[in-house]
């Protein structure tokens, strides 16, 4: 084990004050606050409006879901994961369903697959499209939020389809898949995908070019790569620092090396170059998504699993990139039904520490905007 | 008796305002329609609102209370003035309970000199325009006392955030009206400070001051119409109240009827300023084109466009009626729907008659253009993010100041020029 003393710790320099020389202003802001996106809790220390640093506390939303592991099955833990990022859920069962089946030493059918990719696709742009109405929410452009709701159910009601549930989906099973893709999936993905290329360019003429988007997103929250390596942050928000890590092509998981797909990233790992990073990624799942619609073979969708599934005694990390980042899951086996452990690593907990370095000497509002860049999920967060 | 009632028909010849005529009895009565023309204003505002956003955000908006919602205003008056009236402990009472009502007083009295056409307003003073701008500028302090008192944080802050782009905005907006005061002195009645003066100028040079000295009437619009939704604290300049920042600014403590009095302030002042900005640049109360299409058929056609405009809203009311669902649930609705119709129609009809027509198409056209102002409000709300606070101040001090500054100068040089050419032309054309 390393030393934690022995890191280099991040240089967080306190910005410089005001010549007024005020008294710092402390603002609780949360766990009820409305931009927080749901029970998150910042303490503000401030210069005026300026942030001098802030300090996050959680755990209002802990249910315990690692202890909870440790006393089902491996099975019985399947719909726990769902409700952690409950606005990917897919990603999260995904993540899960294969770290067991990597332990079990077992592989998903072709079909299988190919569904587990689509339905992952498409809760990625409904992840980022609840990302972007929120986010311009608290920017203040309150249409968007309406414009990528409306287009977000289109995705649910493909959910609700296939599996009957509309947020925390329970869509796949250890193995493969419980559920054959009910009839007409393959056009009702096809007409999505139709449905929804125009209605992103509808959100990025609302958004892109907006000046007073851009002066409220342009340098705002800025992170350099080096910091979102040293912090442990990942997803859009690495991307948009520049750095070129997208575990869908750094360690392909399910089938992801059978597509053709793009990986963007930006510059100056600002709010607008994470906003851009989203949006190009929405189209890269589109497409995504249209290879897959087009090659799922035929075949089985369930792998020979053991009803009563004992693992083998080791421990396996297998993490997929959920749409918040790299979402990782820890499990130990020690031969019993239930896992001895599981520890999941998830992304928006792992983001939010970023949080204070990006919002120092900007203003408050600029803490709004970050909090939503981050894209975090507090289901997530706490566990 | 008799001479009470000559006191009042006595106004009734003059040509001039209750006000101006010193009537008391009819400033009165002016003052009570303009009180009570203003709370349907802003109940009809509040609905429209609802309803124009809701249609930009492809959503319905209400449609529960009353036929499309209708009745949804004054279900929601109703339930505020049955919510509880809290004062925080901490707060400082007495303070708190003013702060609310300096706002409402400010947004309401500006109304005094309204000019809704020649003769209808209060009164008319020869410094209307600068007793309007004063007035407003008042409710800064209802709001500052009002996040003071309530003794919390977020109030506070949006009080201050307040104070400050209410402060900027006012400089820009006084260098815009400045130009605009120097445009009526090219008249051959001199320069105004009167609101009924300044749209009179505009009628005596026969052209409306957006349109004057292009583009310098245009540009010292432009600059007011930014700076007068800054000042009524409207998205994208809604800082003080930025739900997603200060949950909701300087009101956050305030509940119920106190709540419902910033309210009606900030509709009423959005009301204030877009007369202002209708007086100044596009000629108050005059009809479109009144000195390019003159004559009593032209007359005639504009002072039908009430009417009109009655009779198309009952029509759409017919229209929507009878595509109501045909359920018995829903036959309370269609029938009210339909009510609803036939009073709009009934009003479109009495603002055929001659008397009454003459009398309503200044109003008409006044409240017409305020309307487009209002529209343009909801518009901005649906369309743009929010400012951050330094890049107000940037917007109001480093882009607004200098072209309203740069802005008067060229209208005063422009407007001598214009004066010495026809001095000129006296002497060497005689």
């Amino acid at each position: 084990m390393t030393d934690p003393n022995t890191l280099s710790p991040l240089d967080l320099e306190t910005p410089d004050k005001t010549f007024l020389d005020a008294n710092e202003l402390v603002i609780n802001m949360g766990p009820q606050h409305p931009a927080t996106h749901g029970v998150l809790r910042v303490i503000l220390r401030l210069d005026g409006e300026k942030v001098m640093g802030l300090e996050c506390v959680i755990g209002y939303l802990h249910r315990g879901v690692e202890k909870i592991a440790e006393n089902r099955t491996y099975t019985m833990f399947n719909p726990y994961v769902d409700r952690m990022d409950y606005v990917a859920a897919v990603s999260n069962g995904l993540g899960y369903c294969e770290a067991v089946e990597k332990l079990l030493n077992v592989e998903a059918p072709p079909r299988a697959q190919y569904i587990r990719v689509i339905l992952t696709e498409l809760n990625r742009i409904a992840s980022h499209q609840l990302w972007l109405g929120t986010h311009a929410l608290d920017i203040g452009a309150i249409t968007p939020l309406f414009y990528t709701f409306r287009d977000r159910e289109e995705i649910l009601k493909i959910f609700e389809k296939y599996c009957g549930a509309r947020l925390t989906t329970h869509a796949f099973r250890i193995g493969g898949l419980q559920y054959e893709a009910y009839e007409g999936f393959e056009k009702d993905v096809k007409n999505f995908v139709n449905f929804v290329k125009p209605k992103i360019d509808e959100y990025e003429e609302l958004l892109t070019t907006n000046r007073i988007w851009l002066e409220r997103t342009k340098g705002v929250g800025k992170i350099s790569g080096k910091d979102c390596i040293a912090l442990g942050v990942t997803g859009p928000v690495l991307r948009a620092s520049g750095v070129k890590w997208d575990l869908r092509k750094a360690q392909p998981y399910a089938n992801y090396k059978n597509f053709e797909f793009e990986i963007p990233t930006g510059e100056n790992g600002d709010t607008y170059d994470r906003y851009i990073v989203r949006m190009i990624e929405m189209r890269q799942s589109l497409r995504i998504i249209e290879q897959a619609v087009e090659g799922i073979p035929e075949g089985p969708i369930m792998a020979k699993v053991p009803k009563v599934m004992k693992p083998p005694v080791g421990e396996i990390y297998h993490s997929i990139e959920a749409p918040k980042g790299e979402l990782g899951y820890f499990i130990v086996s020690d031969g019993s039904t239930q896992p001895y452990r599981i520890r999941v690593r998830p992304p928006s907990f792992v983001n939010l520490q970023a949080l204070d370095l990006m919002c120092r000497g900007q203003l408050v509002a600029d803490v709004i905007a970050v909090i939503g860049t981050l894209d975090i999920v507090l289901g997530e967060v706490d566990r | 008796m008799h001479g009470f009632l000559q006191y009042i028909q006595s106004y009734l010849d003059s040509d001039k305002t209750p006000g101006g005529a010193g009537n008391i009895f009819w400033a009165t009565v002016y003052i009570l329609l303009v009180f009570a023309g203003l709370s349907v204003a802003v109940i009809a505002m509040n609905w429209l609102e609802r309803k124009i956003l809701a249609h930009m955000q492809v959503r319905l908006g209400p449609m529960r209370v009353g036929p499309h919602g209708l009745l949804q205003p004054i279900a929601d008056a109703i339930k505020l003035l049955l919510k509880e009236d809290i004062i925080p402990a901490e707060a400082d009472a007495l303070v708190f309970w003013i702060a609310p009502f300096i706002v409402v007083l400010a947004a309401f009295t500006v109304f005094v000199v309204v000019p809704f056409g020649p003769t209808h307003a209060i009164t008319d003073m020869n410094i209307g325009i600068l007793f309007m701008l004063g007035v407003s500028s008042l409710s800064v302090l209802g709001i500052v006392t009002a996040g003071w008192a309530s003794n919390s944080h977020y109030p506070l802050i949006g009080a201050l955030r307040s104070s400050a782009q209410m402060v900027s905005y006012e400089v820009a907006m006084g260098l815009a009206v400045v130009s605009v005061i120097l445009m009526t002195s090219l008249g051959p009645e001199g320069g105004t400070l009167s609101m009924i003066g300044i749209v009179q100028a505009q009628q005596a040079q026969g052209e409306w001051f957006i349109f004057k000295f292009f583009p310098l009437g245009l540009v010292g619009f432009f600059i007011f119409a930014i700076a007068m939704v800054a000042e009524t604290n409207r998205a994208p300049f809604d800082l003080p109240e930025a739900e997603s920042e200060l949950t909701a600014g300087f009101h956050t403590e305030y509940s119920g009827f106190r709540w419902s009095l910033f309210f009606l302030a900030e509709y009423s002042a959005m009301i204030a300023v877009s007369s202002i900005a209708v007086t100044l640049w596009l000629g108050g109360w005059l009809r479109p084109f009144p000195n390019a299409l003159t004559g009593p058929t032209w007359d005639l056609v504009f002072s039908l466009f009430p009417g009109i405009t009655f009779l198309l809203l009952a029509v759409m009311c017919f229209y929507n009626t009878a595509r109501m669902p045909k359920h018995p649930l829903f036959r309370v609705q269609t029938m009210g729907l339909a009510g609803f119709g036939v009073v709009l129609a009934l009003i479109g009809l009495i603002l055929f008659i001659p008397a009454v027509r003459v009398r309503v198409t200044d109003i008409y056209w006044f409240a017409a253009k305020v309307g487009a102002f209002m529209y343009l409000y909801i518009w901005y709300r649906g369309t743009f993010p929010r400012y951050r606070f330094d890049q107000l101040m940037k917007v109001g001090w480093k882009v607004l100041l200098p072209t309203g500054l740069v802005l008067l100068i060229l209208t005063a040089l422009v407007g001598m020029r214009t004066e010495l050419w026809a001095e000129l032309q006296g002497v060497w054309r005689p």
